[in-house]
């Protein structure tokens, strides 16, 4: 479709970036006192958004802009998911303590860019807005990380990440030209076609082209080895900021990485098949072994962890790891699972990282010792911070078991190849009971009971509990959700 | 010199030159600069095939696309790297270490 014709099917994106430049515009216009009404705007423009992505019609799948973005029921899934967590994240922005000495125009404005990135990673299908996107979404939040200007820990977090994020989208960058070499076009489809019929000569060259854009997506959703920025980046961002970055971009990077995986390798067959370039490597192997060393690794350093802040991003290491588990399948089965985790990973991540603002903006710190005794203190927030830590676990009657149990049906399903990965994703589940219980321990059996119950304010309380009721609610009834991303996957699987 | 391989030897220089800068420089404007360099190689790269490829513009356009995107980055990374040097009065990467390793 050319492009004044993709524009009929591009008014989402196009409310956004209106929305976006009178956020710029509104921001000038109000005292630094006031600045919190910008977020206000954006949050009424996301939820316009959220209706107009709702209502565009996806029945078929449809390329936009010369086939550089798809439109399709897949795309609209992940954009309805990234701005649930915008909107939340927005609200809970509203009340953070690390926030109220600065001005949070622009902050809010770089959020609704980085939704605008997100949508475009979700929707790409070239090479170049691949890049593009990637980009946008990164240096938004290079800028967000080191926003507290004054405040050396989020301004060394800025430097790493900027440092790691350049680097590796360089590496990315270098990766996606050899691919453009090979294959002569920037075109998903396209590059599809040509790499079928590569000859045998040229395998080298794509084997280190893929290395590096493996890269590049192990960057965006932090596995190991690409995870070193994350545990200082997530720990020195103002914590909004952090949990931000610990579901929306990792759930646009998913959905980047599946896309890209799927229409350029398995389509062909060219992942399984042997007897080609790409399967001279053992990818289904590679890619599960980078799953075990990434929540192997989360978790194991996550015990040792004093801040729950710092423990949080390990874990947030280690689910990314479990979600890996179902990458190598690359069937229906596994992108599905993919899919359901990330929205109940959505609800109980974002509710623990709340749970550690409202902590802070109490306390001032982030540590165990903040949360000792917190149970008695503040009854609701410890109750529902041990619902999220359950979840967090995969403890059935929570959303976070059900998000497990279909990535683990997902690898089992795929045959005896792969039993050692369910092995070693059950291994590291009661690993991770370790950690998350000692949250309940501190909040629940430390520390002297308080005569004086505090409570939070009401939004604050508004919001754990909206977070909390899905993550309880849908570890009972997840159909509704089950059935959604089957119809997202209708065009892309026949069967499920 | 107007083989396609001379171009892509000279990309590989440029991005090992790169890689070299990234990892062994402690100075945050060397570093950056070491990845302005990793940037720049794709950019001979995506320009040596489109030309001697007989292929069509898309590395052009790529290429054009990834200029831009560099000096963003750029824009950001030295606006962080000052921030930097107001909060430790250097721009040495090692010296900002107060999150645990």
């Amino acid at each position: 479709m050319n492009n004044l014709q993709s524009l009929s099917y591009y008014w989402p994106e196009l409310l956004l970036v209106t929305i976006i430049l009178t956020a710029v515009i509104y921001d000038l216009l109000t005292k630094p006192s006031e600045s919190q009404r910008v977020g206000l705007l954006v949050f009424a423009g996301l939820i316009l958004t959220l209706f107009a992505n709702w209502f565009t019609s996806a029945e078929r799948n449809i390329t936009l802009f010369l086939d550089s973005l798809a439109l399709d029921p897949f795309a609209q899934f992940f954009k309805t998911i990234i701005i649930f967590s915008t909107l939340f994240v927005i609200l809970i922005s509203r009340k953070s303590n690390e926030l109220r000495n600065y001005r949070t125009g622009e902050y809010y404005t770089l959020i609704a860019i980085m939704v605008f990135g997100m949508f475009l990673m979700v929707s790409a299908i070239d090479l170049i807005m691949v890049y593009l996107s990637i980009e946008v979404v990164s240096i938004s939040s290079f800028i967000l990380a080191g926003y507290l200007k004054k405040d050396q820990r989020s301004n060394e977090s800025s430097l790493k990440y900027v440092i790691y994020g350049a680097f590796s989208s360089g590496l990315m960058l270098f990766g996606l030209s050899i691919l453009f070499g090979l294959t002569g076009t920037t075109k998903f489809f396209e590059i599809q076609n040509a790499l079928a019929g590569l000859d045998t000569s040229s395998h080298f060259a794509l084997i280190i082209a893929s290395i590096f854009i493996l890269a590049g997506f192990g960057y965006k959703i932090s596995a190991v080895p690409f995870h070193f920025w994350t545990p200082d980046v997530y720990e020195g961002a103002p914590t909004p900021v952090t949990a931000y970055l610990s579901v929306a971009p990792k759930a646009a990077g998913f959905a980047l990485a599946i896309r890209f995986f799927h229409v350029l390798f398995t389509d062909a067959g060219l992942l399984l098949d042997s007897g080609n370039g790409i399967s001279t490597i053992p990818w289904p192997q590679v890619l599960a072994g980078i799953s075990v060393a990434t929540m192997t690794l989360g978790n194991l350093v996550a015990i040792q962890q004093s801040s729950v802040k710092r423990m949080l991003a390990y874990s947030s290491i280690a689910h990314a790891g479990y979600m890996l588990m179902a990458m190598p399948i690359l069937s229906g089965n596994g992108v599905f699972a993919i899919m359901i985790y990330l929205v109940m990973y959505l609800f109980m991540n974002l509710g623990a990282f709340f749970v550690v603002i409202i902590v802070k903006n109490k306390t001032g710190g982030e540590t165990f010792e903040d949360f000792r005794g917190l149970g008695w203190e503040m009854p609701i927030v410890g109750i529902v911070m041990a619902l999220f830590m359950l979840s967090l676990t995969g403890i059935p009657p929570t959303a976070g078991f059900i998000g497990k149990f279909y990535l683990f049906a997902a690898v089992i399903k795929a045959g005896p190849a792969f039993y050692w990965l369910v092995f070693a994703g059950a291994v590291n589940s009661v690993i991770s009971l370790y950690y998350y219980m000692h949250v309940v321990k501190v909040m629940f059996f430390e520390g002297e009971s308080k005569k004086k119950l505090l409570f939070p304010s009401v939004l604050e309380s508004t919001l754990i509990i909206t977070l909390a009721v899905p993550t309880l609610l849908l570890g009972i009834y997840w159909t509704p959700i089950a059935e959604w991303i089957t119809n997202s996957l209708r065009f892309y699987y026949q069967s499920i | 010199m107007d083989q396609l391989q001379n171009y892509l030897f000279i990309a590989a220089a440029l991005f090992s030159l790169g890689l070299f800068a990234v990892i062994t420089r402690r100075n945050a404007v060397a570093v950056l600069m070491g990845v302005e360099l990793i940037l720049n190689s794709a950019n001979v790269n995506f320009l040596a095939f489109s030309r001697f490829g007989g292929m069509n513009f898309n590395g052009h356009v790529f290429a054009l696309f990834v200029i831009i995107m560099a000096a963003v980055e750029a824009a950001v990374a030295l606006a962080i790297i000052i921030n930097l040097y107001n909060n430790y009065q250097s721009i040495n990467v090692d010296e900002a270490s107060q999150l645990k390793r």
